[in-house]
């Protein structure tokens, strides 16, 4: 669950997911559960040309399954922080 | 100002997997599908998979700048095929830019499209000693 917890500390920043299909994925961070799908608001597309469907999209939600990287927002990683929780998770809670 | 600890969740405050879809319930939808199809339709029922119920279904096919759609009825969707689910914004409904034609229309000009696709790669291979520079 380290990265679900992790995930959950985001809500409400701005994150880029990468999918599978190329598609990239700019939004704001709203909701994300154990499978790590994703819900994003406010969303913009890196190349909107290609895709003019996703026009009419301004909030989705994406399934964890197809998501192949999350860009974070700069300082949002605490190593430390992160150190700690690998630890603790790593003892069994 | 410290930033929150990292904490393991209690197991009992995890939602279940899939949870957010609740609020997308009885709104209409754009699912977008691992082939590439795009499904518009509303939410009647879903599970921790994604697995899907959309009522109303259509297919919207985009070529270039231009799209039809064809009706399907109630869609069961299987989860594993979703890649994502989108909030329509009627106001953007149809996306602009995009102009409606027919689905023969459509089908025709996919298949124009396929076919100068695959010309480009045959005259590319044809050709490519000539591109050299």
């Amino acid at each position: 669950m380290l990265f679900y917890s992790y995930f959950k500390t985001l809500v409400g920043k701005e994150i880029t997911v990468d999918l599978k299909n190329d598609l990239s994925i700019t939004g704001t961070l709203h909701s994300v559960d154990q499978y790590l799908n994703i819900k994003l608001n406010n969303i913009k597309l890196a190349n909107p040309a290609k895709y003019p469907h996703m026009l009419s999209v301004r909030n989705c939600f994406i399934r964890g399954s197809v998501v192949r990287y999350v860009q974070l927002p700069p300082g949002s990683v605490d190593v430390e922080l992160l150190h700690d929780a690998t630890r603790r998770e790593a003892r069994g809670g | 100002m410290d930033p929150p600890l990292i904490l393991p969740p209690n197991i009992d405050d995890v939602p279940p997997p899939g949870l957010a879809l609740v609020l997308e319930l009885d709104k209409p939808l754009l699912v977008q599908l691992r082939d590439g199809r795009k499904l518009l339709g509303t939410l009647r029922s879903f599970d921790q998979y994604a697995n899907l119920v959309l009522e109303g279904t259509k297919e919207r096919i985009v070529v270039g700048s231009q799209y039809a759609e064809v009706d399907m009825g109630l869609h069961i969707v299987r989860g594993e095929n979703v890649v994502l689910l989108g909030d329509i914004d009627p106001s953007l409904d149809p996306p602009p830019g995009l102009s409606l034609v027919p689905e023969a229309e459509i089908r025709r000009i996919q298949k124009a499209d396929k076919e100068a696709e695959r010309m480009k790669g045959t005259f590319r291979t044809r050709f490519d000693f000539l591109m050299e520079d």
